[in-house]
């Protein structure tokens, strides 16, 4: 049985100011360009306060809500896998010798991040993401050095948005594990759920109270009431096999036609894992990085083979996209890629939503 | 939050070594085999590729190229590239002169599982740079001292200039290996067979197809005609393994790139049997 604390409101800045005085950089909720991003703060007044989302397929919309809550909202395009698996990362570095060249690895040490406001299907991402970095033939090291040097302060969600489907994927929207600390926003303060030692230590000297049982109810009503209001579902029985026979259904060619392969749906996606590495040479070509970023299999580029993509419409990509995310990632790392965090469908420009395909293409075919 | 058990500090798994190019040979038009040894020789020493895997190799500000191990030289146990000019990074590599550097990762890939065809009849197929690897088989079943049944070799060509590694075939028949060779086209002086290789597999003598392995690599139209004729004459699907290629950017099982639908083909192989892929093989554009 976990810890449990609790903190007013006006005790929230001693919670960030611990955070920082440990040593960690503070990644939390932001707003910029009217949504919620993460990036770094200094203090609570970076946070955005009396917030909610409106989202629908194809639509995000920030609203006040005349509170002072922190956490009214679901997440936004960003995901922290932008922090554990940037977009850019340097690879290696070549150095022109006298007969060729000499090679240098690039080592990221990991910076000291604490991401504040992980909400319950960002952790299951985490952990998706770390059974392919670290859990398979090869270990990104990297990778693993950011993922050991971060701190994780969940929150439980208590306003899902209208695409939420944590539900039906079994991954929120209560945090359950895979966190240091675990936060629920109560009327006046948060419950503080400590998950490691690691969070022990950091809370330990706050002296916060241990919770009582009123604190504790009222944090598992808001979660109840949470899981209530998400209606978005999808009927993931035998979903792997479902979907695998269908491979040749023609509403893929029907999904396809509004399709813009605009590659959105993997950019947000919080366990896409897709990269490619490209070579950035100096202006006399002495020093040559090599530069991995994100790619996507919407993208031609991506199945090139012999100068034609393998995949040569959009309708095969999206395919591969759907059945990669909630088919054969079940048989690669043995769960869906699919957490159900809702940002593929609220970021697709036209609007696209799985859990409807989903529907549509496990119905026989006339 | 700490995930896993080590901290190690190297990035290991994009690691690159220095080769140094030590000698060239033209096979065939734009195909070459190249030979390379480690600069720092303790990482060679340690350097092990099996039969089927594969290298990436690099030349900076070009990228880097999936290139299978085609065997090893016996004389100094370097590694042996036979490489087709295809684009930027293979054209690179036909620039360098003797004594140049340039970077290698590897071995990666499953490779053949040639220990578990100890006794059997083998029958190894190639088309056009296909060859390649098999090639590295052929070494391995030369060098190992291992008993098979059988070995035959069938290899096919565009015309007989594009048969690779043709001025080995008489060592190899000297091992006691059964070569037959075939052409699209044939030139004038040409004696063999004309025809696409799956048809020679018809013409061989088969005397029992249950312990009849069959290892195919070239493209992919080619291997599955391939696999019809082999289980055509009685050989089990699942005796039947398949080289296959895609775009590889990784290696390790991280970028995405090569995935046959819950397959990765740098991990899972690039070598698999018949009966894993066919369905997956159906698919267009899977
Ligand atoms: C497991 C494995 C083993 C392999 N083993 C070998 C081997 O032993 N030997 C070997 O030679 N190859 C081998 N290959 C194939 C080799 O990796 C590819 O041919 C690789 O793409 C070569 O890289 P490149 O940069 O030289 O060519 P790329 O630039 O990738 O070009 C490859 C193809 O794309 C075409 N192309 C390139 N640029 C363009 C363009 N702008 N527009 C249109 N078409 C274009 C080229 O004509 C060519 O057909 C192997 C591949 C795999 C996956
Ligand atoms: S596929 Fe869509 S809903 Fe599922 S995890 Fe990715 S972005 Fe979220
Ligand atoms: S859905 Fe596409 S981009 Fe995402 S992990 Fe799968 S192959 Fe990569
Ligand atoms: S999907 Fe669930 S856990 Fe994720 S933001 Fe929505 S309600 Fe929260
Ligand atoms: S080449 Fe990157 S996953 Fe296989």
């Amino acid at each position: 049985m976990n810890d449990f604390r609790y903190f007013r409101i006006d005790q929230f800045p001693e919670f960030l100011k611990q955070l920082m005085q440990s040593g960690y950089r503070v990644i939390a909720p932001t707003i910029d360009q009217e949504a919620i991003v993460y990036a770094e703060i200094q203090s609570i007044d970076d946070m955005p306060q009396g917030y909610t989302d409106e989202q629908k397929p194809g639509y995000y919309r920030l609203q006040h809500t005349g509170n002072q809550r922190f956490f009214d909202y679901a997440v936004g395009p960003h995901s922290w896998k932008r922090y554990l698996f940037p977009p850019l990362q340097l690879i290696s570095t070549s150095i022109k010798s006298q007969d060729g060249w000499t090679f240098e690895d690039h080592v990221d040490e990991g910076e000291p991040y604490a991401f504040l406001g992980v909400r319950a299907c960002e952790l299951a991402a985490m952990r998706i993401q770390d059974r392919v970095f670290l859990e398979g033939s090869y270990v990104d090291t990297n990778y693993q050095n950011r993922r050991n040097a971060s701190f994780i302060v969940a929150v439980n969600c208590a306003v899902p948005s209208a695409n939420c489907f944590c539900t039906s994927m079994n991954t929120g929207p209560k945090c359950k594990s895979g966190f240091d600390i675990a936060l629920t926003e109560l009327s006046d303060g948060f419950l503080m759920e400590i998950g490691s030692s690691l969070g022990n230590e950091m809370v330990t000297p706050l002296g916060f109270p241990s919770a009582t049982e009123e604190q504790l109810t009222e944090s598992e009503s808001i979660s109840d009431h949470a899981t209530e209001q998400i209606k978005k579902t999808m009927d993931t029985t035998d979903l792997r096999n479902r979907l695998m026979g269908q491979l040749e259904h023609s509403h893929w060619k029907e999904v396809a036609d509004r399709c813009l392969s605009c590659t959105n749906c993997t950019m947000v996606c919080p366990t896409c894992f897709c990269s490619h590495v490209e070579e950035v040479p100096d202006l006399n070509q002495e020093r040559v990085d090599r530069r991995k970023s994100w790619d996507s299999c919407f993208n031609p580029g991506f199945s090139k083979l012999h100068g034609t993509p393998v995949r040569n419409d959009t309708r095969s990509r999206y395919r591969q996209w759907l059945t990669h995310k909630l088919a054969t990632w079940h048989d690669q790392f043995g769960e869906s890629g699919c957490v159900g965090c809702g940002r593929c469908i609220t970021w697709c420009p036209v609007g696209i939503d799985l859990t409807v395909e989903v529907a549509a293409l496990c119905e026989e075919e006339p | 939050m700490t995930q896993g058990t080590s901290a190690p500090t190297a990035n290991s798994a994009w690691k690159l070594h220095e080769i140094r190019l030590v000698s060239r040979k033209k096979e065939i038009p734009i195909v070459e085999t190249f030979e390379f040894e480690f600069v720092d020789s303790a990482v060679g020493q340690q350097y092990v590729a099996r039969a089927g895997q594969f290298n990436m190799l690099y030349i900076p500000g070009y990228g880097e190229a999936a290139i299978s191990t085609s065997g090893v030289s016996q004389n100094t146990g370097n590694i042996v590239h036979t490489i087709r000019q295809a684009g930027n990074v293979t054209n690179a590599i036909f620039r360098l002169e003797l004594g140049q550097t340039l970077g290698c990762r590897g071995p990666y890939g499953n490779g053949w599982p040639l220990r578990d065809f100890e006794e059997k009849h083998l029958i190894l197929i190639g088309g056009g740079i296909g060859m390649a690897p098999l090639r590295s088989v052929i070494e391995s079943l030369r060098q190992s001292g291992w008993s098979f049944s059988k070995v035959t070799i069938l290899i096919g060509g565009r015309s007989p200039d594009s048969l690779l590694y043709s001025a080995e075939y008489d060592q190899w028949r000297s091992s006691g290996f059964e070569v037959l060779t075939t052409v699209d086209h044939s030139t004038t002086g040409w004696q063999g067979n004309i025809g696409v290789v799956p048809s020679l597999l018809d013409r061989i003598e088969l005397s029992d197809p249950n312990a009849a392995i069959v290892m195919c690599c070239g493209p992919e139209v080619m291997m599955n005609y391939s696999a019809l004729a082999a289980i055509e004459r009685g050989i089990p699907e699942d005796q039947i393994f398949f080289s296959l290629e895609r775009h590889m950017n990784c290696a390790i099982g991280h970028c995405g790139r090569c995935q046959l639908g819950s397959y990765f083909l740098c991990t899972n192989g690039p070598v698999f049997r018949y009966n894993q892929v066919k369905e997956l093989m159906k698919i267009p554009e899977l």
